[in-house]
């Protein structure tokens, strides 16, 4: 295990401890950027191996290749000291490859068994499939029911489907795409259980995240790219996570740094807000109330579809209160009745979850994208005209301040890879100013140093006396920059606490809709827990 | 006695008027729920129509001549699968073109037609139980292609439901990424989910030129294929409210012709309008049910697919 030397000249397939699979010199090119170069390492049977970096630095390639999806330009791949063509993902599962995606693969109108049955080859018998389900996922402790439509799922019982449907096939090698990024902190753990049984029965795992301390937790090799290439091999365990960053980054990271914030005057105000989702086992709005003040950063968690998406549309506008103006209230003003462009001239900003299509119009450039937002408050129109310079300006500010990689102001928002689009996004709401800014996850998908960046504006934005509200299902970001913390469940919104009061355990509970009882009371847990 | 001796022939002619309906819809329905929207089923059947009657009068056999019916409608939806899906062109505007050529493509090539008649098809004769009253005509002494309809949804429903098959296809039009990253050839199965479509849209017009009319005439289908994509959402994508749908406006365009017979005292171009009305509202009122639309209709529907990286 503790043989570092050998890394570039993998040892003979034969020997005990030999690799499981091996990767040689793999090159790949897309038109523009080499997303690959000349990238080699060894996983061993029963280790689990992190394949660490920023986002594009390569590894979802790297993994795409593996896994049969991609097909090197050069480079071999060794299963087993053997030369195997990774063709196609049904090659990569028959010889025991299994792969749980980043972007859950899967369908949701279709139930949990339909789900499993279109991953597994061989004779059609769904009965007998049935069975299997529930006998591996209580093995593993991933319980599931087979008849469960997905789209009725939380994302961390989507992901046990996937993991089921991968231990189904007996892999020998798991490959996880940044597997806790939707989990709850007990989620998480679970899953970590059941990876250390994974890794006792002697199954690799090759395991994605961006997650150091869980790396550090996990895992007794890891490979580390930037750039397409591999910058190091090493033991997770004899690093800390700041030697990680910074074998990952290139350079030192400091954390994001803030001075303590006085609460000053309440700057946004709900107040007892109910809606119906508009999604299928969508939870509805429940009674949501919270205050806001300037300088604050409010911390909104909870997993994913838990009411989230309904929130952020009652207060960007896009779900709009005709008959209760008073519900939402800027600076003493009541907004709930008014659409998004109305409320960005009281002062708000906001940042949708979806960057792609929904925060940035994909097709249009980034100066487009810029008036489409700031045109009221930025003064970008005169006489009903674009102005094409003053906006052209304002991007580049943009583009400069954040450090957006881009081909100029002019590239169609579409051409940004999604780390870059969101320091764009939100970087153009900062840019403007607001007084009241809401944001949904703001670093999602994004590498570490982007995320740094765009915490710290976050932080200095608040500086400036505005109010900034974050929905976030990354609890350590929460803990990072937020001073107080809620946390959605099934449509409601538990009270605020100081983030400096509340532990990790706390709001995890929370998160799964349990109410412990040094959380601040909340009216009715006994019916909740009743209903259940 | 009386009141059935005029019923008989009534549900009669509604069986004719909704067979070729049944069979369009239940071949768009399986083209949408692998993802591809095909608005060229006007075409197809127009084309099919003109193939089956041609094919009959050459060959003097109503079976090849429904035969070539279906050969023509897959060689159309081959043409929009070769747009939409290998050259990746917008599937809304090939699919009015497919129509338009349709349409135009058979004025063309139909003229030599006009004025000629086929045979029939036959009926089904059972000696007894063809001869009950009421039932014996309706249940037993239809041409096979009413049986084949029904038998074609059923056993659409059912490999739907039921079989690999079928949920590969649902899966597909569900979600065309996450089925590729499975290994599916998402084009091959969409490709055969068209010419599927397309064959049973062949054979529904097939059973106008044959059946329903049965002559050529330009422009034959009559807005038929449009009716036929509405009942697919109409059935929110399920095999089975198809049956119900395709009879309800079949039944509606028959009883409206009735009533301009009887005279009554409304100006026949209202009475004209009254099944594609009624198309339109029975569809407004469904699609308020928008949660309802959103489990059953297909994610994928109208989406190119490119397998990029």
């Amino acid at each position: 295990m503790d043989e570092h030397n050998d890394k570039n000249k993998p040892d003979d397939g034969r020997r005990a401890g030999a690799p499981l699979l091996e990767a040689r010199g793999l090159t790949k090119a897309f038109p523009g950027v080499i997303a690959n170069d000349t990238v080699s390492f060894i996983i061993r049977p029963g280790e689990v191996h992190a394949l660490l970096g920023e986002n594009g630095a390569g590894k979802s390639t790297l993994v795409k290749m593996m896994y049969g999806l991609l097909r090197p330009d050069e480079g071999e791949l060794f299963w087993q000291g053997r030369p195997v063509q990774m063709d196609k993902p049904s090659t990569a599962r028959a010889l025991g490859i299994g792969m749980v995606f980043q972007h859950l693969s899967l369908f949701e109108p279709l139930s949990v068994l339909e789900n499993v049955a279109l991953a597994v080859p061989g004779k059609w018998n769904p009965k007998a499939l049935r069975k299997r389900i529930i006998e591996v996922s209580t093995a593993y402790g991933l319980p599931l029911e087979p008849d469960r439509i997905v789209q009725s799922m939380s994302v961390g019982e989507r992901q046990r489907i996937e993991v089921v449907r991968c231990l189904l096939q007996d892999p020998q090698l798991l490959i996880l795409d940044e597997p806790t990024s939707v989990l709850t902190p007990q989620e998480a753990d679970q899953l970590f259980a059941t990876l250390d049984k994974l890794s006792a029965e002697g199954r690799s795992i090759l395991y994605i995240s961006h997650k150091l301390h869980e790396v550090r937790r996990l895992c007794s090799g890891a490979t580390v790219l930037r750039e397409g290439r591999v910058v190091a091999h090493c033991d997770p365990r004899e690093e800390t996570p700041g030697s990680l960053a910074e074998l990952m980054l290139g350079t030192r990271i400091a954390p994001p740094s803030r001075a303590s914030t006085r609460r000053t005057t309440p700057r946004l105000r709900v107040f007892n807000v109910s809606a119906t989702s508009s999604r299928a086992f969508g939870f509805d709005l429940k009674d949501i109330s919270f205050t806001l003040h300037g300088g604050e950063i409010l911390g909104i968690a909870g997993i994913a579809g838990n009411g989230q998406n309904e929130l952020m549309k009652v207060l960007t506008g896009e779900t709009k209160l005709d008959h209760e103006a008073d519900a939402i209230r800027v600076d003493g003003a009541p907004v709930a009745h008014f659409g998004p462009i109305h409320r960005r001239l009281c002062g708000m900003a906001f940042v949708p979850e979806e960057r792609n299509d929904h925060a940035a119009a994909l097709n249009l450039a980034l100066t487009d994208n810029t008036f489409l937002t700031g045109f009221s408050k930025l003064r970008l129109t005169r006489g009903g005209m674009i102005r094409s310079r003053r906006t052209l300006e304002h991007t580049k500010r943009v583009v400069d301040t954040y450090g957006v990689r881009t081909a100029g102001p002019r590239a169609d928002a579409g051409s940004l890879s999604g780390g870059n689009l969101q320091k764009f996004v939100v970087g153009r709401e900062i840019m403007q100013a607001p007084e009241v800014l809401i944001v949904a996850q703001p670093t999602w998908g994004v590498d570490a140093g982007a995320a740094l960046a765009i915490r710290q504006a976050l932080i200095d934005l608040a500086a400036t006396g505005s109010a900034v509200l974050i929905i976030s299902q990354d609890l350590d970001e929460i803990f990072a920059i937020c001073d107080r913390i809620a946390v959605m469940s099934e449509g409601r919104l538990s009270p605020p606490v100081p983030v400096a009061q509340a532990t990790t355990e706390e709001i995890g509970l929370l998160m799964g809709g349990v109410h412990a009882p040094t959380i601040p009371p909340e009216p009715e847990p006994e019916q909740r827990e009743a209903a259940t | 006695m009386s009141g059935f001796e005029h019923l008989t022939p009534l549900i009669l002619t509604v069986i004719t008027a909704s067979t070729p309906l049944l069979f369009a819809a239940a071949g768009e329905l399986v083209t949408e729920r692998s993802g591809v929207l095909n608005l060229g089923v006007e075409g197809l059947m127009v084309t099919g129509a003109l193939a089956a009657f041609a094919g009959t009068y050459v060959s003097g056999s109503a079976i090849i001549g429904v035969l070539c019916g279906a050969l023509a409608g897959v060689l159309m939806a081959l043409v929009f699968a070769a747009l939409t899906l290998s050259l990746l062109a917008n599937q809304v505007a090939t699919g009015l073109a497919l129509t338009i050529f349709g349409l135009g493509l058979t004025s063309l090539l139909g003229s030599g037609f006009i004025g000629v008649t086929v045979e029939n098809l036959p009926k089904l004769y059972i000696p007894g139980l063809s001869e009950i009253p009421v039932l014996g005509p309706i249940v037993f002494g239809q041409d096979a292609m009413v049986y084949l309809s029904f038998a074609c949804v059923g056993g659409i429903g059912w490999v739907l439901a039921r079989t690999r098959v079928g949920l590969i296809l649902r899966a597909v039009g569900a979600s065309h990424d996450s089925a590729h990253a499975l290994g599916y050839p998402v084009i091959r199965i969409r490709y055969m989910a068209t010419m599927f479509g397309g064959a049973m849209g062949g054979i529904a017009g097939s059973y106008l030129s044959l059946v329903y009319t049965p002559m050529w005439a330009e422009n034959l289908t009559a807005g038929r294929g449009w009716i036929a994509l509405a009942l697919v959402v109409f059935s929110t994508w399920r095999p089975g409210r198809l049956v119900v749908g395709a009879y309800l406006f079949g039944a509606i365009t028959v009883i409206q012709l009735h009533a301009q017979g009887l005279g009554v005292a409304v100006p026949s171009q209202f009475l004209s309008m009254t099944p594609y009305l009624v198309t339109i509202m029975v569809l407004v009122v469904i699609s308020r049910d928008r949660l309802k639309i959103q489990l059953n209709a297909p994610a994928c529907l109208g989406r190119s697919f490119h397998p990029a990286q």
